[in-house]
């Protein structure tokens, strides 16, 4: 407990007790369910009791205050200019007159339909989504998100409600070729890869990037996959094999909520926006013009030493500013990679993966989830179950898919093709449109209704398969 | 009683679903030996729409030895005993034994969560290092630093064997006693290199393991190594084991980056790595792969 004094900005007293908040920042910090990596930073409810009293006085927060009382000094910052200026009063009016617990009740309650929630979107803060997060429970989380419809296009369409999408993932720990082909074909048979075909690289440089792209492109072709690929280096080296004429999809860059955390990252907006505008230009999407692909994840911020005081969800609610900013096709929370400092256990993932997909969808982003954890981590795959059903109930719009839930180049454990098939059949969601035509005329599902997969080896890849194999065993 | 139910009221079966009791629940998949090719867990089959029991269970075993190699303690007197028999490295231990260190995380759960205080030693330590250095005159070329990190396993198999293949690199370096150090980060190495004064540091750690490697060493590099450094004054060399890196690859890239630190008295960003620049490649070709060619 604190003893109250001049220095707090907020004070409650409960009982006997009166607990204090020095600022919106810590208020925000102590409100938030607990987590390991806001207890790294300092900035953590000291008790339970002192959460719950944050939880109680920041639902009496006007949402107004988030606009008067920036958490991240706007002459420091980029992404607070990028806040507020961008900030439509209009799309504001329709909830400017809601505190906190007063926007989750609304929010939670009908007058909150899909169509409203589209309309209030540009009002709508990262500290207001974040803020508002931490007083909802699991499934006030989940009920909202399904609720934010999100539709982006390149050359499939994707995030419509019904619908879940799997980025393949066929990464290699030397990005050797035939290695990476075989990881495809096997997602491709699996009926994944309708978010994007993206591979992490091993070695990062624009040389490399271009030689996977070139290869993805090449396969996308030669099998008329509707789907898009994606190399996830640097913004500036995709800027660079865009120069070099390089058949780039998507431009990937991994964003922070801060300034400094960018500068950490070694990109800012401009470098962005030119990025953007590069593959604009090469005019490659057939049913749409979303192309960048961003991902995030809570403790990026910290990690950076560049969390300005902040707790970690608020940090990652900030990147999505910076991610809609630039109309993504696609938004990745990748959850549980970053270790047991930030999340310590499935408790923490699963808790940090809903707010996420919460706060991106209420923001208006193709929000999807690496549902993931590494060997450090206090988690198993029962716990990525849990989290891959709840996220499917929720309407999350895609998640990954790799080859039996091992990444062998990332070390770490993901959501595997198998994975995809179990949540569309216990969910009944389909691939994006567009691709579920093509897995029926490739006959890779013999029933699309029922995700059911042909028995047999689908006649277009036999040539290939025994080109490296041999017969048709 | 099914025997009553009239013929009519029975489901027909569907074609496209096999309905013979005894037909197998797993499908193998046509392209399972495409495993020949990578690591990654391709083909394997499927129970409905499932992974198959061996499969699962496979992957259980994996994850437990993957947990087993970041919980199970370094046995870090055992492996210095170790190094102390080696002839190759009589020139390092000849005047000093190896010096048994740990940071200020005091056990493996607290390590997991603070990772501030896996980069520091504990009072004691620092104190071992500081004696140390007040009683000897020498000026070391290179501190080595063994750590446990995220997996002792890594560092059990690989840390000997490197160290060998090292040793034929840097004859005639002025070798700091070599330290281990348990519940350690990377940049403890900072501090051992600042408190032993010496000119560059050489950290072997144990890498976050994965499924299928979790034996996997680290090499982090620093010139003139000083508690507060980030990584961008590190160079690193990753994924050094007999099915990664192997170690006279690890050592010849090692002492590449050591010598280029030696000569421009810097490591980082700004000490790039050019030790494959003499390997030519044909690149003309490289794109193809079978799904297309």
């Amino acid at each position: 407990m604190s003893k109250p004094n001049s220095t707090f900005q907020f004070k409650n007293t409960v009982g006997e007790r009166t607990f204090g908040f020095v600022d919106l920042a810590d208020l925000m910090a102590k409100a938030t369910p607990a987590r390991s990596g806001d207890r790294l930073a300092g900035v953590a409810a000291q008790s339970a009791e002192e959460r719950a009293i944050a939880q109680m006085t920041l639902a009496d927060v006007p949402l107004s205050l988030f606009l008067e009382q920036a958490l991240v000094p706007y002459e420091e910052d980029e992404i607070t200019r990028l806040i507020l200026d961008d900030h439509d009063k209009s799309a504001f009016s329709l909830i400017s007159h809601l505190t906190v617990g007063g926007f989750r009740d609304w929010l939670l309650s009908d007058l909150a339909s899909s169509e409203i929630l589209i309309q209030i979107r540009p009002g709508v803060t990262p500290e207001m989504a974040a803020a508002v997060s931490k007083i909802m429970r699991n499934q006030d989380l989940i009920l909202v998100a399904k609720k934010c419809h999100v539709k982006t296009a390149f050359r499939n369409t994707i995030g419509l409600p019904g619908h879940l999408s799997t980025r393949l993932q066929p990464n290699h720990p030397t990005d050797d070729l035939t290695g990476i082909a075989a990881s495809m074909l096997d997602g491709l048979l699996y009926a994944n890869g309708d978010a994007v075909i993206g591979i992490n690289p091993a070695t990062d440089n624009v040389q490399q990037a271009t030689r996977l792209i070139k290869m993805m492109d090449e396969v996308i072709q030669h099998y008329e996959i509707p789907t898009q690929s994606c190399v996830l280096t640097h913004v500036t080296n995709t800027i660079e094999c865009i120069e070099q004429g390089a058949p780039v999809d998507l431009v990937f860059q991994s964003i922070g909520g801060t300034q400094a955390t960018n500068d950490s990252f070694g990109f800012n907006l401009a470098n962005l926006a030119e990025a953007q505008d590069a593959a604009l230009s090469l005019n490659r999407g057939t049913v749409g013009n979303n192309v960048m692909y961003f991902e995030t994840g809570q403790g990026s911020a910290l990690s950076a030493n560049a969390n300005h005081g902040l707790d970690q969800q608020t940090c990652e609610a900030r990147a999505y500013a910076v991610a809609r900013k630039f109309n993504p096709l696609l938004v990745n929370t990748v959850v549980g990679f970053i270790g047991p400092e930030y999340l310590y256990d499935g408790k923490e993932i699963t808790r940090a993966g809903l707010e996420d997909h919460f706060c991106g969808k209420l923001l208006g982003l193709p929000m999807g989830c690496d549902v993931c954890y590494t060997n450090h981590a206090e988690a198993d795959q029962n716990d990525m179950d849990n989290l891959l059903t709840l996220l499917g109930v929720a309407g999350c719009t895609f998640v990954m898919g790799i080859p039996g839930s091992d990444d062998i180049m990332l070390n770490y454990q993901t959501t595997s093709f198998h994975d995809a098939l179990y949540a569309r059949r216990v969910l009944g969601l389909k691939p994006a449109p567009e691709f579920d035509l093509w897995l029926a005329k490739m006959e890779i599902f013999k029933n699309n209704e029922q995700f059911t997969l042909n028995h047999q080896l689908p006649d277009a890849f036999h040539k290939s398969l025994n080109r490296m194999i041999g017969g048709r065993s | 009683m099914s025997h009553d139910i009239p013929k009519s009221d029975i489901p027909k079966p569907n074609k496209s679903f096999s309905t013979h009791p005894h037909a197998e629940p797993v499908t193998e998949n046509a392209w399972s030996k495409l495993n020949a090719f990578t690591d990654a867990r391709v083909g394997l089959g499927r129970s409905g729409i499932s992974v198959p029991t061996k499969h699962l269970l496979a992957f259980q075993l994996a994850h437990a030895q993957a947990i087993d190699a970041v919980h199970t303690q370094l046995d870090s007197n055992a492996l210095a005993k170790a190094l102390v028999e080696q002839d190759w490295a009589k020139d390092w231990t000849r005047n000093c034994a190896p010096l048994l260190l740990h940071s200020r995380a005091t056990d493996r759960a607290t390590y997991l969560q603070r990772p501030d205080y896996g980069r520091r030693l504990d009072e004691e330590s620092a104190h071992k290092l500081d004696e140390h250095r007040a009683s000897t005159s020498q000026s070391y070329d290179l501190a080595i630093v063994v750590v446990d990190g995220l997996s002792s396993l890594a560092v059990e198999q690989n840390t000997l064997p490197f160290l060998q293949a090292l040793s034929g690199y840097i004859k005639g370096w002025n070798i700091a006693p070599v330290c281990f150090v348990e519940q350690g980060r990377v940049a403890i190495g900072d501090d051992v290199c600042e408190r032993l004064n010496a000119k560059c540091v050489l950290v072997l750690i144990g890498e976050r393991p994965g499924l299928s490697s979790p034996d996997s060493l680290g090499l982090y590099l620093t010139w003139g190594g000083k508690v507060g450094f980030t990584d961008a004054y590190r160079n690193c060399i990753s994924n050094v084991r007999p099915a990664g890196l192997v170690y006279q690859e690890a050592a010849r890239k090692a002492f590449y980056l050591l010598n280029e630190a030696r000569t421009l008295k810097l490591s980082g960003v700004k000490l790039k790595d050019r030790s494959d620049d003499d390997l030519i490649v044909d690149t003309s070709q490289e794109s193809k792969n079978f799904l297309i060619s």
